[in-house]
């Protein structure tokens, strides 16, 4: 009943059934900062993770560096580890 | 999410338009705003030769693809700055870049930093002493420079920057907080030639979000370089660019009225003109405008490189394109 998020090199796995934006919040990015694509398509971030999404990749749009953590979400500093 | 024009599948949602649309509208709407930005700002007109930045990234290729689609004549210029960080960072953005090019039958010039002037950026960060793991000051000055001169010296009308409304938001608020008035007065969508040797500069991008020129390039199906530069992480703008996303996050909108609101202030007379008024002289060696009398800041930076390893003279810089 899960989906997995890619986010640069790194996995998570979140449960189905929460919104693509919630579950950007979930692995600590900030939504703005992320798309994510299903199968080569954007998807709005209020689209409902389904498990036969399977992979859901997040892109990051920053360019010149990556986004950094959102820090209320993970305690992690600036440039702190995401997990 | 349903588009607001067809009701098909939404594949962006702009909280700060409190607009949705799906890929077809929403890759008509972004060529329209960014036309109605060129006009707002007297940008350039069909007649005006266009010079692109690029660099291989998202902002600059889908900049280029727009003016492209818009009907502009617009030659991309390619600086290859001879970063590699274990990525082969450069030469991959020139493939990009070049690739874009040849897809659609436009013009690169390219500008290899190495080749013309005797050192990568790395190397000259290291033998000028300034910034030994951080080139990003040298890099700036260096592509500033090539930059004008390319526009300048190509004959071109108009210099045109991938810099969307992040970059400009972030950089506004990095100068508002250290009140770099001469920074601030200057900051604008566009930076008129109003010296001898200047080329006019535009930011055909500035009220976009970074978010929708990502998604326009992969909408679009662009192929642009994906990694940062090695030495942009942990930079001061991505802080502040984070900064402002948390904003984003609260108030959907938060960064484009800052943005926005900064240049009504301006226009109102909010910044004195004077903090801009620093006098320019042509550089006794090429011939650049510089502020300090004398030599510029770029070609006194090549000569202590020169002393050590015997680097090109700056004045026979050239260039190649392909078509």
């Amino acid at each position: 009943m899960n989906v997995t998020l890619i986010y640069r090199n790194k996995t998570y796995e979140v449960p189905a059934g929460m919104t693509v934006r919630d579950a950007i919040k979930k692995v600590g990015l900030q939504p703005e900062t992320v798309l994510a694509v299903v199968d080569g398509k954007l998807i709005t971030d209020d689209t409902i993770l389904k498990e036969e999404m399977k992979k859901v990749k997040l892109v990051a749009v920053i360019s010149g560096g990556s986004p950094l953590p959102c820090r209320s979400a993970t305690g992690a500093g600036r440039g702190g580890s995401l997990l | 999410m349903k588009c607001r024009k067809c009701g098909g599948t939404a594949v962006i949602n702009m909280r700060q338009h409190k607009l949705a649309l799906c890929a077809d509208h929403f890759l008509e709407w972004m060529p329209e705003q960014c036309q109605r930005f060129i006009e707002k700002y007297h940008m350039f007109t069909p007649e005006d030769r266009i010079l692109v930045a690029i660099s291989g990234g998202k902002d600059s290729l889908s900049l280029w693809d727009i003016l492209h689609r818009l009907g502009y004549q617009a030659d991309g210029l390619y600086i290859g700055l001879g970063i590699d960080g274990g990525l082969s960072y450069s030469d991959e953005s020139h493939r990009l870049a070049q690739q874009f090019a040849d897809e659609r039958g436009l013009k690169l010039v390219v500008v290899e930093v190495e080749q013309t002037y005797g050192a990568t950026i790395p190397e000259l960060a290291v033998i000028s002493n300034r910034g030994r793991d951080k080139p990003c000051s040298v890099c700036g000055l260096n592509k500033r420079y090539i930059m004008n001169r390319a526009a300048y010296d190509g004959g071109y009308t108009v210099l045109a920057t991938g810099h969307n409304l992040d970059d400009e938001a972030a950089v506004l608020m990095q100068n508002t907080m250290q009140w770099q008035g001469g920074y601030l007065v200057r900051q604008a969508p566009v930076l008129e030639a109003n010296r001898p040797g200047l080329a006019r500069k535009v930011k055909p991008l500035c009220r976009f979000y970074e978010r929708e020129m990502a998604a326009y390039a992969i909408v679009r199906g662009i192929e642009y370089i994906y990694d940062e530069c090695p030495h942009a992480v942990g930079s001061t703008t991505i802080w502040y660019k984070e900064i402002l996303n948390q904003m984003e996050e609260g108030r959907p909108g938060a960064k484009l009225q800052f943005y926005l609101s900064f240049l009504q202030a301006k226009e109102q007379g909010l910044f004195a003109q004077k903090a801009d008024d620093a006098e320019l002289h042509a550089c006794d060696k090429c011939g650049q405008p510089t502020s300090a009398p004398g030599e510029c800041s770029f070609c006194r930076l090549w000569d202590k490189v020169r002393a050590v390893k015997g680097a090109r003279v700056p004045a026979e810089a050239g260039m190649t394109s392909k078509q």
